[in-house]
Order: structure tokens, then C-alpha cells, then sequence
């Protein structure tokens, strides 16, 4: 087409050329982004079918229904292995992997240099493969590695170094793809200046820039304390001022999770419901409102904390409950998007509507099933943001019964759905196993209701998280709905589903990546409508990051300037708490039990 | 910008609804006086906190006025002080003041079937007042990982008949 004589042939040429393209498979046309995302999935995907394991190991061992895998004293490695393999690995590699996909997509573009891109994945599976041995050496009593310090690693409890120093590699190393990310967009707006940014790219890097701010909180933390406390080089830190640099991070990387979710929300899923977005300016209003509002959140966490004023908590909470907008939004324009498909492929009525949408189809299913737990997940997540109620969750099972509705299912769910539409494209292989593809959303769908809902009332009763043995000597829970054993039985079978339900993912991705190119078309490709509303209706202030990322580091000088400024002004090691290192429990125990 | 009228709907009952659950909060605090764990406790140190000003040997103390009790608690790996090896004692029809400090890592204090629920932070203490009207026993449950011990961490807390509370021997 490069040798077209006139205009009108070019034009027609390239309009040609594109639809080839489009039918193209990505890895065709993107080989090299293809590459990366593929190796982001692989590693993603291994986390995920080991932290599933540890997951059904844990839900066994603490409702007493079978405690033969370990010891109790083991059960908080397995804990930590769970939370750092499925919350930070299985995540964030996926995001790697989904966010290249898309970059290269809605930019038209292959990663402007693959060594880049093949040196980040490098330092971040570097880095996450030396806190696995960290954590998984705990297990083994030969090797010096201890890391059971949960995925919160709060001190003054203490890791081996290693855990520490490959956390910060794997952080640089999801700098470096953000960075990757930013310049492919910088060449893009290089070669079309005054267009709008595409939607996938504009989600992005609105992510992007969220992590750049929020990161910087446990960088320092890693950085400036923890590493340097394991290694010996100071003798003390102050335990709420590297919580509290915890908790900057800890609440963004909520939002770190679930953006993947709604980037795939927002540009594929209306169209898995056969139709298209409903509004282009809403969805970047959404990716705005979290980058300025995920950060100035985190004391949310420490409603319980002495030592942090009121004050302080009731800003973070008002800005928690006005982060309830961007997902309000959301939920109607999601909602709104599958309507107007499945009335475009004939359905009708109030509610019949539904039963028009493609629930055959599990990248649709596994989506909208997710979506739909994640209303209940968003509503329980109310009742932790309120401030005063919070006293009657904090810490009990209510906790994570919650988040495993919002991470470990409208993020984890939505990532294994969208999985079964982009894994082909990426390699260019026909889905296999597609029967155990399409049963697995609602195996998932059904433990999760199982686990989820029991947790939820056992955290009313106050049953603790995060201990093996919710069983004490001294006092019995009582339940406020439903019993006790009842709920055990429901967290042991719903935890059961939910690790067959991660097993039937991995089988049908392993089958795929084993299969031969060209056994059958393609079901899936990549092409999207127009949304109902495009961006031509979005104010052109929307696309001004300069601008939302100052308001951003606005809000968050006002949310904790003072308060961090208080907790460092008596010096920012005081109180000198010396480190307790873990894997040391017999002397205390014995000291203290004895 | 357009905005479809659906949405303008839904957007305004989303805004509604935020401003009222802050709201509701806010009534809580104010009106209602829920009191929140705050900075009121100050410092105290991170090892040893009985040395502090701010804190006393363990135990239950009478506090400034009549039926107002004090409760000094140490939390440290695996136990508490007093909670776990001897029980808590406080009479009914009481206004109970614990002050909670830890003596090495983070701990919860949670009592069990009440709203009492605050974190243990070396170098701060927590203070949690609470009216307890009924005599009856909760539990006391360790509620943040404190170490490969932490699933022992619980005690007991005894709300007795005020006619059963011999005060002599309970306070300090």
C-alpha cells in the first residue's frame, strides 16, 4: 500500500489493510507484546494454582475439618504464601500481562523496545520468585529463610532480608513497565497529536500514575526501614509509622487489583454481551476519580489504631465513602452496557432481559458473575469504611470474607474470564477444554457464595481472622445468624470448590498453551464497537494527567501531612521498638505459656 | 457533556446515599458519642510499659468517679495481662476504661460479642471505655498476627453481680 498513486487509494488501502488486520490474530500483528503478555500470564497463572492450594489448606485447617497438612505453627507461612502469591503475584503480573495487551492494542502499536519490556518481567519474576523462597524456606528447617509475617509484614515482627530485598525488586520492576507503558503512549501522541487517548491506553496510565503515588509509601517502608532493620544496619523502627506507610500503599493496591477488572468491564465486556459500551466520558470519569481518590483513604485501615487522631480517620473515611461513586457509576454503566447487548440480540422485559445474555460463554459469564459479587462485596465494604460500625468487623472473618468478594472475585474471577477471550489471541491457539472453561465461572461462583457468606457471619460473631485455630479453650462464639458448625462447613466446602475452581482455570489454560496453532479457528478477536457514547463527549480536561495527578498529591498532602508529620517529628525511629524476628516462637512460647 | 438522564438519576441517588452514610457516622460520633481508639492515650514505652507515667502495673483500678473502673492491660506474645492466666473482673452496671499496651509486636484486643476492638502498638497505648449493664462472661481474642503463637492468645473477661464484687480484693 505504500505505492498507492493517489490519496483515495491510500486511504481505501490502509481501510482494507486494517480490517486484514483486525482479523488478524494480536500475536500476529503484536509479536512482541504478545511474548510479554503470554510470560506476565504464565507466572500469574503459577501463583494462582499455588496460592489456590495453600487456600484449601488454610480453609481445612482453621474450620478443624482436617488438620494433617501442618502444623498450627506452620498454618501463618501457608497464610503468608496465600496472601503475597494470589494478592500481590497472581494481580499484578496479570495487570503486567493485560495492561501490555492493551497498550499495544488501543495504540496500534508493538512495545517500542521488547529487551525493556523483557528486563522488567525479568526483575519482577526475579523478585518475586526470591519472596517465595523467603516464605516457602519457613517449611523447611535447614534452610535459614523465614518470612511468616503475612502479606502485611507489620513490624516490629522481622523477615529474612531476602524477602524484603526481592519486594523491592518486584516493585522497581512494575515501575519499569509503567514507564514502558507511558513511552509507548508518548510515541503514539508523537505521531497524532490533538487525538483523543484511547480508552484502553487512558485507563492505563490513569492506573499508572495511581501506583506511582501510592507505591512510593511502601518503597520507603521496604526501603528506608524494613530491609535496613533486617539487615542489622539500625536497631528500631517505629511500628505505626511503618504501618502506617503500609496502609498508604496497602489501600491503592486495592484498586491496583481491581483495575484490570474494570478496564475489562468498561471496553470488553460489552461487547461479550453483544453490544457496546453505553458511555465513553463516564468510564473516563471513573478512572479519574480513583486516581485521585484511592490514595487519601488508607487510615480506613486503622480506624482501630491508638496514636492517630480522630480527625485524621474521619477525613480518610470521607474520602472512602465518596470512592463508593466511581464503583456506583460503574455498576450502572456495566449493568446498562449488558442490557443494551442482550436487547440487541432480542431480549425483552424488565428482567427477562437477562436471560438473552451468553451465559454459555464463560469470558461472559465469569465477568458478569463477578460483577454481580461484587455489588454484595462493595456493600459489606461500606459497613468496614463506617468508622463506628467497623468496631464490630475489625479484624474478625467478616475481613476477608469481604475481600475475597472483591479480589477473589471481582478481580480474580473477571481476570480468568477475560483470560478465556485474550489467551487465544495471544497465542493464537483455539481455547481448549472448552466445556471445563465454560462450568468453571459457576464453580467459582458457587464456593465463593459458600465461603463468603459464612465468613461474613462468623466475623459478626466475632470469630478472629487470620488465626489457625479459631477454637479457644476459655469461651465459645455465638453465632448471631445461623451456628457455628454450620459456618465451618460452609467455609471448608466453599473453599474446596474455589481451589477445584482455580485447578479447572489452570487445566484449560495449560491445555491451551500445549496445544498446536491452527487446531480450529480463533472464537474470540479483538475488534470493539463504538461505544453508545463516544469520547467525542468527554471534555478534553479529562485527558489532562498532569493535571489529576497534582490533585491527586493534593489530596494526599492534605490526608497525611499532618498526621505523618506527628508520627515522624518525634524522630522518625521513636518509639525505638527493637525487631522481633519470626521462626523464634519456642523461647517465647515457653517463656511465656511454660 | 451529555449525560444520559438515567444517569444523572442514578448519580444523584449515589451522592444521596454517600452523604448519608457519612452522615450517619457523623450523628454516631457527635450526638450519639461513640468514641473512636484516638491519640488521647499518648506514648508509652514500646518494651516495658508499666515504667510509663501513662500506664500502671496490670490489673483493674478504681477510676475518678463511682462505678468508673480503670483496667490496665498488657498484651505480649501470648498473652494477656491479666486476661489470659487469671480472668478480668469488672461489676456490672459499670463504665469500664481499658488501657491497652503492648510490651514487644502489633496485637488485637478484641472483646468478644462487644464493640471493645482495638489494635495493641508498641510505644502507643489504646484507650476504650465501655459500659457493661449485664454480669456475664466474653471472651478475649487476640485478633492481629502476633507470631507462631498467636492461635493461644485469648483470655477472659467476667462481668459480675455487683453483690458478688468484693472491691478490696479486685482493685488495686
Amino acid at each position: 500500500m505504500a505505492h498507492a498513486h493517489d490519496d483515495r487509494t491510500t486511504e481505501t488501502a490502509e481501510q482494507s489493510g486494517l480490517v486484514t488486520g483486525e482479523r488478524l490474530a494480536f500475536v500476529d500483528r503484536y509479536p512482541s507484546a504478545a511474548r510479554i503478555t503470554r510470560l506476565c500470564f504464565g507466572v500469574s497463572f503459577s501463583a494462582l494454582l499455588v496460592g489456590a492450594i495453600l487456600g484449601i489448606v488454610q480453609a481445612l485447617h482453621r474450620t478443624n475439618v482436617f488438620r494433617g497438612v501442618i502444623e498450627s505453627n506452620d498454618y501463618y507461612s501457608v497464610l503468608t504464601g496465600h496472601g503475597v502469591l494470589l494478592a500481590l503475584f497472581f494481580t499484578i503480573f496479570f495487570l503486567s500481562g493485560t495492561f501490555t495487551w492493551g497498550t499495544a492494542r488501543s495504540l496500534g502499536r508493538d512495545l517500542p523496545s521488547p529487551r525493556f519490556s523483557l528486563a522488567w518481567f525479568g526483575l519482577q519474576l526475579g523478585g518475586a520468585v526470591a519472596v517465595s523462597a523467603a516464605i516457602f524456606g519457613g517449611f523447611v528447617g535447614e534452610i535459614p529463610f523465614e518470612a511468616d509475617v503475612l502479606y502485611t509484614f507489620y513490624a516490629p515482627l522481622q523477615a529474612h532480608p531476602l524477602f524484603y530485598a526481592g519486594l523491592a525488586a518486584w516493585l522497581v520492576g512494575t515501575w519499569l513497565a509503567g514507564f514502558d507503558w507511558i513511552r509507548s503512549y508518548l510515541h503514539w501522541r508523537g505521531d497524532n497529536p490533538g487525538e483523543r487517548v484511547p480508552l484502553q491506553t487512558f485507563m492505563v496510565l490513569t492506573t499508572m500514575l495511581m501506583w506511582y503515588i501510592s507505591t512510593l509509601g511502601v518503597a520507603v517502608e521496604v526501603l528506608v526501614f524494613l530491609l535496613p532493620l533486617s539487615l542489622g544496619l539500625i536497631d528500631a523502627v517505629d511500628p505505626l509509622l511503618t504501618r502506617t506507610l503500609f496502609w498508604y500503599f496497602g489501600h491503592p493496591v486495592v484498586y491496583f487489583w481491581l483495575m484490570p477488572a474494570y478496564f475489562a468491564w468498561y471496553t470488553i465486556l460489552p461487547k461479550l454481551a453483544g453490544g457496546r459500551l453505553f458511555s465513553d466520558p463516564l468510564a473516563r470519569i471513573v478512572f479519574v476519580l480513583f486516581l485521585i481518590l484511592s490514595t487519601p483513604v488508607g487510615f480506613h485501615h486503622q480506624y482501630a489504631d491508638p496514636g492517630i487522631a480522630e480527625g485524621f480517620k474521619f477525613v480518610a473515611m470521607t474520602n472512602t465513602m465518596f470512592l463508593l461513586l466511581p464503583s456506583f457509576l460503574t455498576a450502572f454503566t456495566v449493568v446498562a452496557s449488558m442490557e443494551y447487548g442482550a436487547r440487541q440480540r432480542g431480549g425483552s422485559g424488565y428482567f427477562a432481559w437477562m436471560k438473552s445474555l451468553p451465559w454459555a460463554n464463560p469470558a461472559f459469564a465469569g465477568m458478569a458473575l463477578a460483577g454481580l459479587m461484587f455489588a454484595a462485596g462493595g456493600f459489606s465494604g461500606i459497613v468496614n469504611a463506617g468508622m463506628n460500625i467497623n468496631s464490630l468487623v475489625h479484624n474478625t472473618l467478616w475481613v476477608p470474607g469481604h475481600f475475597h468478594l472483591t479480589v477473589g472475585t471481582a478481580s480474580a474471577l473477571t481476570m480468568m474470564a477475560l483470560s478465556y477471550w485474550l489467551y487465544p489471541q495471544i497465542t493464537g491457539k483455539r481455547l481448549q477444554l472448552y466445556g471445563l472453561a465454560q462450568v468453571q465461572p459457576y464453580v467459582w461462583f458457587i464456593g465463593m457464595a459458600l465461603m463468603s457468606n459464612a465468613m461474613h457471619r462468623a466475623g459478626l460473631a466475632g470469630v478472629p481472622r487470620r488465626t489457625a485455630e479459631p477454637q479457644y479453650d476459655q469461651f465459645s462464639f455465638e453465632a448471631v445468624l445461623g451456628s457455628i458448625p454450620e459456618m465451618r462447613l460452609q467455609i471448608a466446602v466453599g473453599g474446596t470448590l474455589l481451589t477445584l475452581g482455580a485447578g479447572l482455570f489452570v487445566a484449560v489454560m495449560l491445555a491451551t498453551w500445549f496445544a498446536d496453532r491452527g487446531r480450529g479457528r480463533l472464537r474470540v478477536d479483538s475488534h470493539f464497537p463504538e461505544p453508545v457514547s463516544g469520547p467525542e463527549d468527554a471534555p478534553r480536561v479529562l485527558d489532562n494527567f498532569k493535571l489529576w495527578a497534582a490533585v491527586a498529591v493534593v489530596l494526599v498532602v492534605i490526608a497525611y501531612g499532618f498526621p505523618v508529620f506527628s508520627m515522624v517529628a518525634d524522630g522518625p525511629f521513636d518509639p525505638a521498638v527493637p525487631p522481633v524476628p519470626v521462626g523464634v516462637v519456642d523461647t517465647a512460647l515457653g517463656g511465656v505459656l511454660g | 457533556m451529555h449525560v444520559h438522564r438515567f444517569e444523572r438519576v442514578w448519580l444523584v441517588a449515589a451522592l444521596s446515599m454517600i452523604v448519608l452514610f457519612v452522615g450517619t457516622v457523623t450523628f454516631g460520633a457527635v450526638v450519639a458519642g461513640y468514641g473512636m481508639v484516638d491519640a488521647e492515650g499518648g506514648q508509652v514505652d514500646p518494651t516495658d510499659p508499666t515504667t510509663s507515667e501513662s500506664f500502671r502495673e496490670p490489673g483493674v483500678y478504681n477510676g475518678s468517679e463511682a462505678g468508673h473502673y480503670d483496667v490496665y492491660v498488657e498484651t505480649r506474645r501470648f498473652a494477656f495481662v491479666p486476661g489470659t492466666t487469671e480472668p478480668i473482673r469488672v461489676p456490672a452496671n459499670s463504665t469500664v476504661t481499658f488501657h491497652v499496651a503492648s510490651a514487644d509486636v502489633l496485637h488485637g484486643f478484641e472483646v468478644v460479642g462487644t464493640n471493645i476492638n482495638t489494635m495493641a502498638i508498641p510505644g502507643q497505648k489504646a484507650v476504650v471505655t465501655a459500659e457493661f449493664d449485664k454480669a456475664r462472661e466474653h471472651g478475649i481474642v487476640c485478633n492481629e498476627y502476633c507470631g507462631e503463637g498467636h492461635h493461644d492468645m485469648a483470655g477472659t473477661l467476667e462481668v459480675i453481680p455487683q453483690s458478688e464484687f468484693n472491691a478490696s480484693a479486685e482493685v488495686q
